[in-house]
Parts: C-alpha cells; sequence; structure tokens
C-alpha cells in the first residue's frame, strides 16, 4: 500500500515533466493506433470476401476482357450456383478527385452478395429502370446522393457522359461492408456500347462466381480455368479473398512503409520517456541511497522506478486509446470513400497497450540499473 | 554581454545520456520528414524524366490513362499527317503508333502476380525516346515475336533475362534486350512490335499516338486543329505533362501523409525537448543566479538556454538527414494507381531536402526551447543563488 502511494507521489513530484511525457504518450499511442488502422482498411476488401464466391479474370491481366459466352459456360460447371458479370466502369464525378468504385453489373450480382442489403421496393425500382443505380450508404451520405436524384458520370474507359438516377442505397451487413461503390445495369452499359463503339461491346471485365460449396473452390475454380485452356482468352479464377489480396500485394511497398513509420513513432516516444525516467533517477540519487541506507534493498528501488514508469505509460496509453476512436471517425468522414472501411480493430487496441508498457519497462531499465548499483556513499554525496 | 556558446555545448556534453536520447528523438522525426520528401521527389522526377520535352502523346479525350485509350487506325493516320510533326532523315514523320497492355507477370523473389505495362512502339519509338539505350543484347526486329525489357523488369521478374521467353497473350515473346531508360517509367516497361502485340491481343486500335514537334512551340496550333476536326475524340498533350498527371494521385497521397506524420511526431520530439530543457534549468537555478549576479542579462541567459535546444535541435538534423541519405540505396516499387501497373522509383535526396529537413529541425529545437528558456530568464537573481 505504502509502496503504491510511493508511487503515485513520486510520478506526481514534476507535475509539468509528467504531463508533457503523458501528452507525448498520447501522441504517439493516438498516431500508431491510427496508422495500424489505416493498414487495416487497405485489407478490409480481402476481410469482407466470403468463401464461397471466386472470381474469373482474363489470365493476361484484369484490364483485359472476357467475351460475355463464358458466362452460360461457366454456370454449366458442376457446383456452381450462380455467375453474374462486373465491369470496372471508371467514370469521374464532376472532378477526378471524387473516386469511387463503379461497376456495371448482371442481374444475378446482388444475389450473390447478400450483404449488401438493399429494400425491396427500391431493389424493385432498380431492376425496373435501365439507367437506374445502387448506392452504397457511405456513398450516399459523402456526396448527398438521394433515391431519385440523377447522377452524371463521365466515363473513361467507355467514353461519353452517363446519366444514371439512383434507384436504391444499400446498407452493409456489418462494419466491415464496403458501402462506398456504385452499381448499375450492365445491359444499360452493353446496349449503349454497341451503338456507340462496337469494340467494346459483350465485353466482360470479371465474373463473380458463387459455388454451392466453400470446400471445393480449389476444384471448382480449376475446372472453370480448364474450360477455356488454350481458347484466345484464357482465364483466371480464383477466391474472391484472394483477388482482393493480389491488389493489395502490389502496393506492399507503401504498406510496408506505413509500417515501419508507425513503429518509429513507437521509438520516438520511447526516447522521450527513456529520457524522463533517465532525469528522476539522477535527481533522486541522494533520496535512493537514503532508502538504501535505511535498508530496503534494490529489488523495492526497480519496484518504485518501473512502478512510476509503467504508471505513467499507462495513464498515456488508456488516453491514447480512448482518443483513437473519435479521432478515427473524424477522419473517416474526412477522406470520405477512400478508405471504404475505417474500424479501430481490437487488435490495434491490444497492440497499443503492449507498446505502451513495453515503453514504460524499457524506459526503466537503465535508471533502475544504475539505482540498484549506486553505493551508499556515492548516492549520499551526490546534489543531482 | 553574451555567454559563449561553449557554455551551453558543454552543458549538452555533460548530461550525454539526455543529449543522446533527445537528440535521437529528434533525429527520428527528421528521418520521417527527410525520407517522405525525397520518396516524393523520386516519384516525379521518375515521371517527370520519362516525358520529354517536345514529344506530344495523343489518347482518346478523357481517357487520362494509355490503358484505358484507343485511337483507330484512321484518326492516328491524320494526327500523322499534320504538318506540326517533324520528319526524321529518312523522310519518315518520326511518330510512334503505340498499343499498351497490361500483362501479369510474377515477381521475382516474392511470386506476387504484377500488372506490368507493356508497349508495343512503332519504327520511330526508340527514336522518341533518347533517354532509353540498350544494355544488354540487342534491340528487338519489327515483325517477329521479340521483345526488349526495362531493367526493373529484367531484374524483378521470372524469365525476363536476355534469351529467356516471356509468354503472355498465347505466345512465347522471346526476350533479345534489356534497356536502361535513366529512371523512368519506362525502366519497369516491356516493349515490343505495336503490330505485333495487337495481333496477339485481337486488337484493333492503338491505344496512343507519340510524336515529336517541329518546334515546341507548335502545340498551341496542333491541338486546336486536331480538337475542330469533327472526325477525331483525341486529347493532345505534351508527354511531359501526361507523365506528371500520372504521378499526381500518388505524389499526393506520399506528402500529405508525410506531412501529417512529421507535424504528428514532432509534437512528441518537441515535448522531449521541452522536457530536457525544462530539467536543465531546474538543475541549474544556482548557476542561473551566479551568471546573472555576475552582470549577465536576462536576454543573455535566454540566448544561453535557447542555443542549448538548437544546439539539440542541430545534433538531431545532421543524424536524421543521414539516416535519410543511407535511403538513397533503397528502390521501391508499387503500383501507380492512375496507369494501374508497376512503376519502381528510389528514394532521391536533394539540396533542397536536406536543407529543409535541417531547418525543421533547429524549429523543433527552437519550440522546444523558448519555454524553459523564457523560465531561465525570468528567474529573480536572489531566489536563484538561494537555491542550492
Amino acid at each position: 500500500m505504502h509502496l503504491i502511494k510511493l508511487i503515485f507521489r513520486n510520478a506526481l513530484r514534476h507535475k509539468l515533466r509528467t504531463g508533457l511525457t503523458v501528452v507525448g504518450l498520447v501522441v504517439a499511442i493516438l498516431s500508431f493506433g491510427l496508422l495500424q488502422t489505416v493498414v487495416d482498411a487497405w485489407y478490409a476488401g480481402a476481410e469482407g470476401a466470403a468463401p464461397n464466391r471466386l472470381i474469373t479474370r482474363n489470365a493476361v491481366s484484369l484490364m483485359v476482357p472476357l467475351p460475355l459466352h463464358y458466362r452460360d459456360k461457366i454456370r454449366s460447371v458442376d457446383g456452381v450456383k450462380a455467375v453474374a458479370a462486373a465491369n470496372w466502369f471508371a467514370g469521374v464525378y464532376q472532378d477526378p478527385k471524387n473516386f469511387f468504385p463503379q461497376f456495371a453489373v448482371g442481374p444475378a450480382y446482388f444475389s450473390i452478395y447478400p450483404e449488401y442489403r438493399i429494400p425491396d421496393a427500391q431493389y424493385r425500382a432498380f431492376v425496373r429502370d435501365r439507367a437506374g443505380a445502387i448506392v452504397g450508404r457511405k456513398l450516399a451520405q459523402t456526396y448527398g446522393f438521394r433515391v431519385g436524384d440523377v447522377v452524371p458520370l463521365k466515363g473513361t474507359i467507355f467514353p461519353g457522359t452517363w446519366t444514371f438516377v439512383v434507384r436504391g442505397i444499400y446498407d452493409g451487413a456489418d462494419a466491415g461492408t464496403d458501402t462506398s461503390q456504385f452499381f448499375f445495369h450492365w445491359d444499360y452499359l452493353n446496349e449503349t456500347a454497341k451503338t456507340r463503339m462496337p469494340t467494346l461491346a459483350n465485353k466482360i471485365g470479371i465474373f463473380v462466381v458463387q459455388i454451392a460449396d466453400a470446400d471445393r473452390a480449389a476444384e471448382v475454380s480449376e475446372e472453370i480455368d480448364a474450360l477455356f485452356k488454350n481458347s484466345p482468352a484464357e482465364t483466371l479464377t480464383e477466391t474472391e479473398k484472394a483477388f482482393q489480396i493480389g491488389f493489395v500485394k502490389q502496393t506492399e511497398a507503401i504498406l510496408i512503409a506505413v509500417r515501419i513509420v508507425s513503429f518509429l513513432v513507437i521509438f520516438i516516444i520511447l526516447a522521450v520517456m527513456a529520457n524522463t525516467m533517465a532525469m528522476t533517477a539522477r535527481e533522486r540519487r541522494g533520496e535512493y541511497a537514503t532508502l538504501k541506507a535505511l535498508g530496503f534493498g534494490g529489488g523495492f528501488l526497480a519496484t518504485l522506478i518501473f512502478g512510476e514508469s509503467l504508471l505513467i505509460a499507462a495513464i498515456g496509453a488508456v488516453i491514447g486509446v480512448v482518443f483513437t476512436f473519435p479521432v478515427a471517425d473524424w477522419f473517416a468522414s474526412e477522406m470520405g470513400t477512400l478508405f471504404p472501411v475505417f474500424e479501430v480493430s481490437r487488435e490495434t487496441v491490444v497492440l497499443q497497450a503492449a507498446c505502451a508498457l513495453a515503453v514504460g519497462a524499457t524506459a526503466a531499465l537503465f535508471p533502475a540499473r544504475r539505482a540498484i548499483r549506486v553505493r551508499i556513499v556515492d548516492g549520499l554525496r551526490a546534489i543531482g | 554581454m553574451v555567454i559563449p556558446f561553449r557554455y551551453s555545448l558543454r552543458n549538452l556534453r555533460a548530461r550525454r545520456l539526455t543529449t543522446i536520447l533527445t537528440s535521437g528523438g529528434m533525429a527520428l522525426v527528421v528521418f520521417v520528414f527527410a525520407a517522405v520528401q525525397m520518396l516524393d521527389t523520386g516519384l516525379r522526377q521518375t515521371l517527370v524524366a520519362t516525358g520529354q520535352p517536345d514529344n506530344i502523346l495523343v489518347t482518346r479525350r478523357a481517357a487520362g490513362t494509355e490503358i484505358s485509350s484507343a485511337v483507330d487506325r484512321v484518326q492516328a493516320a491524320i494526327v500523322e499527317a499534320q504538318p506540326e510533326i517533324a520528319t526524321g532523315p529518312d523522310a519518315r514523320r518520326i511518330l510512334s503508333k503505340e498499343a499498351v497492355v497490361l500483362i501479369t507477370l510474377p515477381k521475382r523473389d516474392s511470386g506476387v502476380a504484377t500488372n506490368v505495362t507493356t508497349r508495343g512502339i512503332g519504327p520511330a519509338g526508340l527514336a522518341l525516346r533518347p533517354q532509353v539505350r540498350i544494355v544488354e543484347g540487342r534491340m528487338f526486329e519489327f515483325g517477329t515475336s521479340q521483345i526488349i525489357v526495362g531493367q526493373s523488369i529484367a531484374r524483378r521478374f521470372n524469365g525476363a533475362g536476355v534469351g529467356q521467353q516471356l509468354r503472355f497473350g498465347g505466345r512465347e515473346w522471346t526476350v533479345v534486350g534489356v534497356f536502361a531508360a535513366s529512371g523512368s517509367a519506362f525502366d519497369s516497361e516491356v516493349w515490343g512490335d505495336a503490330d505485333q502485340l495487337m495481333q496477339a491481343f485481337r486488337r484493333q486500335n492503338y491505344s496512343s499516338v507519340v510524336a515529336r514537334l517541329t518546334e515546341a512551340g507548335a502545340l498551341d496550333a496542333l491541338a486546336q486543329r486536331l480538337d475542330n476536326d469533327p472526325r477525331l475524340t483525341l486529347d493532345v498533350k505534351r508527354e511531359r505533362e501526361f507523365y506528371e498527371e500520372q504521378s499526381k494521385l500518388m505524389s499526393n497521397f506520399i506528402s500529405y501523409l508525410g506531412l501529417t506524420l512529421s507535424v504528428i511526431f514532432s509534437i512528441g520530439a518537441m515535448i522531449g525537448a521541452m522536457i530536457t530543457m525544462y530539467a536543465a534549468v531546474a538543475n541549474r537555478v544556482g548557476e542561473i543566479g551566479t551568471l546573472r549576479a555576475l552582470g549577465f542579462r536576462r536576454a543573455a541567459v535566454l540566448w544561453a538556454f535557447l542555443f542549448e535546444s538548437i544546439a539539440l535541435g542541430a545534433v538531431g538534423g545532421v543524424v536524421g538527414v543521414a539516416l535519410a541519405s543511407l535511403m538513397q540505396f533503397v528502390q521501391i516499387s508499387t503500383l501507380n494507381w492512375q496507369s494501374f501497373s508497376e512503376l519502381a522509383f528510389s528514394f532521391t535526396l536533394t539540396p533542397r531536402i536536406v536543407i529543409s529537413s535541417f531547418a525543421f529541425a533547429l524549429v523543433m529545437g527552437v519550440i522546444g526551447g523558448f519555454l524553459p528558456a523564457v523560465r531561465a530568464a525570468r528567474l529573480n537573481i536572489i531566489d536563484a543563488i538561494r537555491a542550492i
């Protein structure tokens, strides 16, 4: 009991210094948490992938399309429940800065993605309107889209200005669902392409394949690819997760940089914290000697120093973690649709706490060793 | 009367551990600050070096990238006939009709499937890019399935060495040469015959047309004529501008993220400096009193402590910039979001970055040391002398 009291008193002796150290810790823990969340957000697409969905694309690259008639061939493969076409549209809404994903999708698409929850009436209205579109909740909030709004998009792959009418807004089944996307009818795209740019007609970017049994994913993928072996457009089929991770992998260099930087901030704060503890211990050498002269052992002194360091680190960690949530929310709303999913995960919080405690413990290491080794005579002689 | 600098410097030396820890924290911040700018500069230099000032690049209107662009043969022929396009010694136009396709290749070390830009060029394609030269093997022959690869590709991808074969578009392509493109984006490309590539990928259209102007100023007249031609739906840009735009998204991302991080991290480092300097003042109250009693003015004390803090920042700055300069040996390759293809670039250190990073370190020192220095200057002489 006395020990705890002593630790608290010691920590509060230099209120300014302790306060500053805590502020530094809060800033570091907070930015560490945000950076980890940014990295998580990158992987969000892969996390949201369902095991019973496969993506079939052209083996050359994603940019080379597949012919439309592949759809029926894929559907005939044993174990395939449904197939939907999807084309990346890459339209520009007002300004190239306003980026959000747009897909022209075939009829079965929304039954393959049950996590996109659309009210029945809105979905029926979408089906009836050839130029209809369904947008995600987050996208709707970012640009103020409401049901009935007309949205013009300037095509980059499919030239011209295209106008769509928002017929429905979908919500995600859980927080990990991407609700920043824009969907419209593939038929509308294709009919228009036929008249305006025949070379782009009847071409499919990717097929989303729903399979009956997730355990047979590898087998079904191979069967699909075997169908088109040695044809002009060979296919590559992989699980949705592998497909998404393929994207992330290509920007991995940036991810690694962000990871490294997020640990650098921990080192920066470690330097600050270690400095605080070193100064504190140097100033108290006389006291430590006195305590030793009174019969307290080195273990007691070490407990004092470790306790104080860990206490300060813990206070910083708690405040930092608590602040992470509102700051992450603010950051997500500022970034708009750039990060479709931006959630502080439990691992992030655990990692934040672990880093803070590691910093606290490491910072106390040298001062504690010094305090244990100090000879009573030298210590009493020291004047700080 | 001024307190000699040596007084401040010796104080730093007297408490070595504290000095090292405080400057170390600052050095890390300066490192991040400098490294991010180096990355941004490297990216931009790579893409700017890709464009030649008197070259133009013609794409479909609003396409933005070569991948999503299409120029049909009739349109390409119309562009070729324009009087502003320069003529070479062989009496042909210096113009290359190009087909750009993205292919997926596995990286050598990690096996990660990566998008690689494959460019089919016309006979003038090499002459239009004086920065490109063959460093190994030879140029490919037109009309064959031969290709040459950029040196970043040769280094990082399987089957991309001279004499090896790459399979894409239903054919085996023989690599007959490796080219160096002096740090431009072409280093991350594969080049072949445009007509062969178009056959392999069953394409009817070119992706873009690259041409040399007779003089750099001829662009406006050309652009206006092409704009008014009802047969064309094309955009004409200087090659350099085109590639600058390609770097915008990534460059903005890097610089915003970097600036935000540097500012946040610097708060941590400045707090570190502040703690150190407050402690330095608190430990030396008696000393400060003595100095004042000897006749040194408040301003002199303020400067002595401020200088000590600036010196801390300077040490951090030197170490940080030195660490960052080591990053020049690191090359980074990533997906460029705008062109959707692999791009390799390196950290580039410029004198401007050195100066701005060092200035950043000094500013951290000033801000961190200012309040403690003010406290030192405002101490009462009598109280200060008594306090031991």
